[in-house]
């Protein structure tokens, strides 16, 4: 092959990955940033300001909301990974070979449904005539039924359910790629248990715990059905306020702000936690 | 030498049982203090099993372990003075040389003081003084290997297992290793237990090689005991070459065995092994190339106590030093000696006609199928 046949094959190979990024994720944000820095100063007459960022910070609500959502994101991240560690470390490296596809399937069958439906199953749940509440009537425990829903353990456990597989997924696959032998050599240099973990075991799935955790904190940050539907009302997401400045108030200016405003707070939030945890996000995305 | 605490490791009837099937079956053995010790078997004969039962990896069916005189079946493997260095090193790649040696000793307890004097300590005795820092995978294999060791030898152990540690180096690397191996022992005059199945390996390094088939122990000896003594046709066969045939004996005489071979070659033996033989047995025969000399036909008569047979060079495997005929006797059997190839005219040609001479002692007959 020429060279130049060469170049030309490269070009059509990454014309629709450019494409993708341009339309898609370039445009749009550029389109958002400039919408957000627009200020309504009279019906239809618009002039370039900050405007929309100073109402924000001026509103405590706004605000808080996302001090909220980004504090409940992270105390879901470290619930899924909390939780999501000891069934991946069992998924790769102590169940067998057949077991383990089974279980990783398992893993995978919420994706099958829709976020809604899946939300929907826990409002069955939860809500004050649903399944637990009816058990704990029948069982004589309570007199009346219990309202589980509309609250933030609800909004927690339901976005933990949502998102841990994502977490799951990548811890796995590091995990697997460390040998039994590795773990056993921890053990044989003199570490106990906790030593072993610690020191070896973490450190080892360390861009797996990483790349999990910046996932499903996007994904929580982000989401919007799930706190709606299980926090009700006062489940003050942010997302629920972008939505709000969109669709209810229209105004989009301010909504673009928001939306921004979030894009590059969990931004922020990511990058303090790669900082933190010493992983570069090259590091990262190539180990796992 | 008689006392308990000679022995660094004994182990007494260990047997190890997956489900029906007994991977390790009645070892016994004991190593005196500062030995270079192997264990030489073919794959999937248990080797790895015994050894992971030393380290406390594996729970032994039935039989004892002892360190320094003591059992350990009870400790924990991070509590036995047994290190082990693993068939693929498993250096950790989260930490550079530096942590790798120094997590050992902060395991023990080790201080910030000691754990650095102990490393640059270790990493001298090793030649590698300036690599402290290094990540483990900017090392070479050599490198690599003599980290895992040095990682192990830092902790002072009883007892240094290592399992296959150079099945995954190039040839060329091997051979330098083996020597350095050997010298390491000296060096750290520390019992070494080295898993192997290659059986130069084994002869090369070691101070008693223990020959291991189908979980059990064959025989245990000195290198040169395995080679020119061995007790059972196993060992004969997998330790060293050497051309092979079955037979059946034909007769008991009072300076052999003789014995008609499957290819109808007559050769007179002696008998090896425990295994009575009487007329008519089933046999298997050993000769080692190197015995056999091949020579020229010429009119001197054969010497008194030995084999000798004629045919033709059916090629001529040339290998340097080590160079090889393969001869064709005239019922077909194919006969390895050695020769020297000097280049010159006297050499063997392939078609040439050749005479065989071995004497009968070289020549190692077994029982067939004996126990
Ligand atoms: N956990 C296990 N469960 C069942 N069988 C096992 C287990 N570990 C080993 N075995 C069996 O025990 C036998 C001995 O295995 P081992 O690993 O000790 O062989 P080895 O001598 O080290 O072989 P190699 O030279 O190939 O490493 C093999 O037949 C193996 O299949
Ligand atoms: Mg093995």
């Amino acid at each position: 092959m020429t060279r130049d046949a060469k170049r030309l094959s490269l070009i059509l190979l990454f014309a629709p990955f450019a494409l993708w990024i341009l339309l898609l994720i370039v445009l749009p944000h550029i389109g958002m940033v400039a919408l957000s820095l627009r200020e309504k100063v009279a019906p239809r007459i618009y002039e370039f300001g900050f405007g929309n960022y100073i109402d924000f910070l001026n509103e405590p609500i706004y605000w808080n909301t996302l001090l909220r959502t980004a504090s409940m994101s992270l105390l879901v991240t470290a619930l899924a990974l909390l939780i999501g560690f000891p069934i991946a470390y069992y998924i790769a490296k102590i169940a067998g070979r057949r077991a383990r596809g089974a279980l990783f399937l398992m893993c995978l069958i919420p994706l099958w449904v829709s976020d809604l439906i899946r939300a929907f199953g826990w409002i069955l749940l939860l809500r004050q005539t649903g399944v637990i509440s009816s058990l704990l009537v029948w069982s004589g425990m309570t007199d009346e039924g219990i309202e589980f829903l509309y609250n933030d353990a609800a909004v927690i456990v339901g976005l933990v359910y949502t998102v841990i597989l994502f977490m799951i997924v990548p811890l796995v696959s590091t995990l697997d790629g460390m040998g039994d032998d590795m773990i056993e050599a921890g053990y044989n240099l003199g570490g106990g248990h906790l030593t072993v973990l610690r020191r070896i075991i973490i450190p080892y799935a360390m861009p797996g715990i990483v790349a999990g955790c910046i996932v499903t904190f996007m994904l929580t940050a982000g989401s919007y059905l799930t706190p709606i539907l299980l926090g009700g009302k006062n489940s003050s997401w942010f997302t629920e306020q972008i939505y709000n400045q969109f669709i209810t108030r229209f105004n989009w200016e301010s909504g673009a702000a928001f939306g921004f405003l979030l894009l590059a707070f969990t931004s922020i939030t990511v990058w303090l936690g790669l900082r933190l945890s010493g992983q570069s996000l090259a590091n990262t995305v190539a180990r796992t | 030498m008689t006392t308990d605490d000679a022995f660094d490791l004994e182990c007494l009837g260990i047997c190890k049982d997956f489900g029906a099937f007994r991977a390790v079956d009645d070892v016994s053995f004991r190593i005196p203090s500062g030995t270079f010790f192997s264990i030489l078997g073919p794959s999937g004969c248990g080797k790895t099993t015994l050894m992971r039962m030393i380290a406390g990896f594996e729970t032994p069916t039935q039989g004892d372990i002892l360190l320094k005189g003591r059992s350990v079946l009870s400790v924990p493997p991070n509590r036995r003075n047994v290190k082990m260095v693993f068939q693929h090193l498993a250096l950790f790649p989260m930490m550079d040389v530096y942590e790798n040696i120094a997590y050992g000793l902060r395991c023990a307890g080790a201080g910030k003081d000691e754990i650095a004097g102990r490393v640059a300590d270790v990493l001298t005795r090793v030649a590698l003084p300036d690599l402290a820092r290094r990540q483990i995978h900017q090392l070479s294999g050599g490198q690599k290997q003599r980290i895992a060791i040095a990682r192990c030898m830092a902790l002072n152990p009883d007892v240094l297992l290592l399992d296959e540690p150079l099945g995954a180096l190039d040839l060329k690397l091997r051979e330098a290793m083996k020597i350095e191996l050997k010298l390491l022992q000296h060096q750290f005059d520390t019992t070494f237990v080295y898993i192997t199945h290659d059986q130069s390996e084994a002869l090369v390094m070691s101070d008693y090689v223990a020959v291991m088939n189908a979980g059990r122990f064959e025989q245990v000896g000195r290198p040169e005991e395995l080679y020119h003594a061995p007790k059972t046709a196993f060992v004969a066969g997998f330790v060293g070459d050497s051309n092979r045939w079955s037979g059946r004996a034909l007769e008991v005489r009072a300076d052999g065995i003789k014995v008609e071979t499957e290819a109808g070659l007559t050769v007179v033996a002696t008998a090896f092994g425990d295994g009575a033989i009487s007329a008519g047995d089933a046999v298997e025969v050993f000769v080692r190339p190197e015995f056999i000399a091949a020579t020229r036909p010429g009119p001197d008569a054969a010497a008194p106590g030995g084999n000798t047979h004629s045919g033709t060079v059916d090629s001529v495997l040339f290998n340097g030093a080590n160079s090889r005929v393969l001869v064709r006797s005239p019922n077909g059997t194919m006969i390895e000696a050695d020769v020297v190839v000097t280049g010159g005219g006297n050499d063997l040609h392939e078609g040439d006609p050749v005479r065989l001479d071995w004497p009968f002692a070289q020549t190692m007959c077994f029982a067939a199928g004996g126990a």
